[in-house]
């Protein structure tokens, strides 16, 4: 079994392998380190001159990387921890965003920006959230998150490599050890992949990305859409499996790849059939992809949608002690809760 | 052409008056509201944008900041797109979308948001010499930029890197209302030095000793060892329209003393000089007529996504 490290990594390669412009630049990238999470173990080896470690300077990198893609290269960008983005958030917005549409679309900024959320693994406040709710909205700049489901590498190295505009890439520590399941042989769920409809020319996010749509395997019609990307996935999974044997409550899964621009079709369609929505991220719950999404099915469902929830983090800090880490972070038992009081 | 030739000084000053003349026509019509949003005009600063770009390769890049009029016509920008684009007009250099602090042309770019303009530029200047193109970057500071962290992320960089990059502040003393004494500790050149990037500093408003200053710093740039050179320099006018709070008796001191076009003026026969003004008045003038009746943009194309 493949894990999404392993996958994410030789998106990596392919991308470095077929395009002689593609960079990457970050913090403790080289071998025989390869990076704090390892995801670029290897690659300084394989192309020694185009893997770059950088000084501590977050801004400065970003800043430095869409020089770059203005001229033409595609460079990659690992931010060690996602909490470290703030220090980037300028250069994202204010620079790498606008140059294409604010230069009359004059320019183009491929440049990927990969960077791990989550926690759970117990390093506190500000190694530990999910912070990307700030950036979605963005107007210029496109957002992924793989999942375990499917081919996280194959979304990177098609970011790396066909991507006009900047992308954010958000990876989640915890996903990086899981093994990928495949929509063919996955034992547990019967799962449709299906394409996000592509926006207008001119629009980032005009590639397709993939939507995962996971039934229990043999479930009768499901009565929620649990609609969740990146790690969550595996939580949602956890919690649809059990509320399909503990309880008989079935729930479809649709899990985005694309967060940004957001696209919500695969969403409705499932919506529109069960009347029930819940959307779970493990960022801050306020002013989140959930508020959005539940926002959205609301405007085109009407009074179809009977019952609407989203699940996050608590408004608050992350916790480092494990036992209050896991009441600030939503997980499987909260899932089947909020599942249950809805049907 | 010799840099002490008749033709050459002419050439010098038809390129300052240029600006001089844009930066007045800008001045003179914001008040009759035929621009959108704020500007920052150069007045007083001429010599800096002539005396660095005149010397630029067609390959080189150049990127300024908030206040790049007179950058962007001494790259050889065309004012009617300038004109047109503070205008919000479709001929726009960028069709109206960024306006005076938003400009890209050819390989001039510029952003209105302080430091961020610094690594940019030199990530540019890195992605030239990783193409072996043979091209050096020019990014415009001020002595205002020098308060953000991210232009030492970068000249650390850029150094380390050997990015082929001239970094050109302008100290015109003030950012904004501020001057430099309330904003500004230890010395200017020492930010450079302390990354090993060597210096020049030139307290000049002439635009015949800040060109060749310049040229030498660039074609080292252009080898591979990034540069630096502090012009200090005299803003005339405000920081965008009506902010201005020196004393008028220091500006017109200021004005007497340090003005690049006259300086540049006193080089040439008057019959030169008048002739040269009265073409690039006539240039100004249809520039600023023809932006003016240039037509607006049509309507956003929006997408599905942006409904």
């Amino acid at each position: 079994m493949t894990t999404v490290l392993e996958s994410l990594n030789s998106g990596l390669q392919r991308a470095f392998s077929t395009d002689a412009r593609v960079l990457l630049l970050g913090e403790d990238v080289l071998d025989p380190y390869g990076g704090a999470f390892k995801v670029t173990r290897g690659l300084s080896t394989a192309y020694p001159g185009r893997v770059i470690a950088t000084p501590i300077s977050e801004a400065g990198i970003v800043g430095l990387a869409a020089g770059i893609a203005l001229r033409g290269l595609r460079p990659v960008v690992e931010i060690m921890f996602g909490d470290f983005l703030t220090l980037a958030a300028d250069q994202l917005i204010n620079h790498a965003a606008k140059f294409r549409w604010m230069y009359n679309d004059q320019a183009r900024v491929p440049l990927v920006v990969r960077t791990p959320m989550g926690g759970r693994r117990g390093y506190g406040p500000t190694h530990s959230q999910t912070l990307e709710k700030h950036f979605l909205g963005t107007p210029g700049l496109e957002i992924l998150a793989p999942c375990a489901v499917g081919d996280p590498g194959k979304l990177l190295s098609e970011a790396i490599l066909t991507g006009e505009d900047p992308v954010l890439f958000i990876e989640n520590k915890l996903s990086y050890l899981q093994s990928i399941h495949e929509p063919q042989s996955d034992t547990e769920f019967e799962i449709t992949q299906i394409e996000a409809a592509q926006p207008a020319q001119g629009v980032p996010g005009a590639r397709p990305t993939p939507v995962y749509l996971l039934r229990v395997h043999g479930a009768p019609p499901p009565v929620i859409t649990l609609t969740c990307y990146g790690y969550m996935v595996d939580l949602a999974r956890q919690a649809a499996q059990r509320l399909a044997f503990e309880q008989e409550v079935f729930v479809e899964i649709v899990a985005p790849t694309r967060l940004a621009p957001i696209e919500t079709g695969a969403i409705l369609t499932s919506a529109r059939q069960t009347g029930r929505l819940i959307a779970l991220e493990e960022g801050g719950v306020s002013f989140g992809w959930g508020a959005e999404v539940i926002a959205r099915a609301a405007q085109a469902l009407g009074p179809r949608l009977l019952a609407a929830e989203r699940l996050g983090a608590l408004d608050l800090p992350i916790p480092s002690s494990g036992p209050l880490e896991a009441q600030v972070l939503p997980d499987v038992e909260r899932i089947m809760r909020i599942s249950q009081k809805i049907v | 052409m010799p840099p002490t030739s008749n033709d050459f000084n002419e050439m010098l000053y038809r390129r300052l008056y240029l600006i001089r003349l844009f930066e007045e026509t800008v001045i003179e019509n914001f008040v009759k509201g035929v621009f959108y949003g704020t500007t920052h005009t150069c007045l007083g600063q001429e010599a800096n944008a002539v005396g660095v770009l005149t010397g630029l390769a067609a390959q080189d890049i150049v990127f300024s900041n908030h206040r790049s009029h007179g950058h962007f016509l001494a790259y050889g920008g065309d004012p009617r797109s300038l004109f047109a684009e503070l205008m919000g007009k479709a001929s726009g250099v960028c069709g109206g979308r960024g306006g005076s602090q938003h400009l890209h042309w050819r390989n001039f770019y510029s952003n209105g948001v302080q430091g961020g303009v610094a690594p940019v530029g030199t990530g540019m200047a890195l992605a030239e010499k990783f193409k072996n193109s043979g091209a050096a970057a020019v990014v415009f500071l001020g002595d205002g930029t020098l308060g953000e962290g991210v232009l030492y992320e970068t000249l650390n960089m850029a150094a380390l890197w050997q990015a082929p990059v001239l970094y050109v502040v302008e100290n015109n003393r003030i950012a904004q209302t501020t001057p430099v004494e309330l904003s500004l500790a230890g010395s200017i050149p020492a930010r450079f030095a302390a990354f090993g990037i060597p210096v020049g500093e030139l307290d000049t408003s002439d635009v015949t000793e800040i060109l060749p200053e310049a040229q030498a710093r660039l074609s080292a740039a252009r080898n591979g060892e990034p540069q630096a050179l502090i012009l200090h320099t005299c803003r005339f006018g405000p920081h965008s329209k009506g902010d201005d709070t020196r004393p008028t008796e220091a500006l017109a001191e200021m004005r007497c003393r340090r003005d690049p076009v006259t300086i540049q003026a006193s080089r040439l026969e008057p019959s030169a000089r008048l002739k040269i003004e009265r073409e690039t008045q006539a240039v100004i003038h249809a520039a600023f007529q023809a932006a003016l009746e240039d037509p607006f943009p049509t309507d956003l194309d929006l997408s599905e996504n942006l409904k």
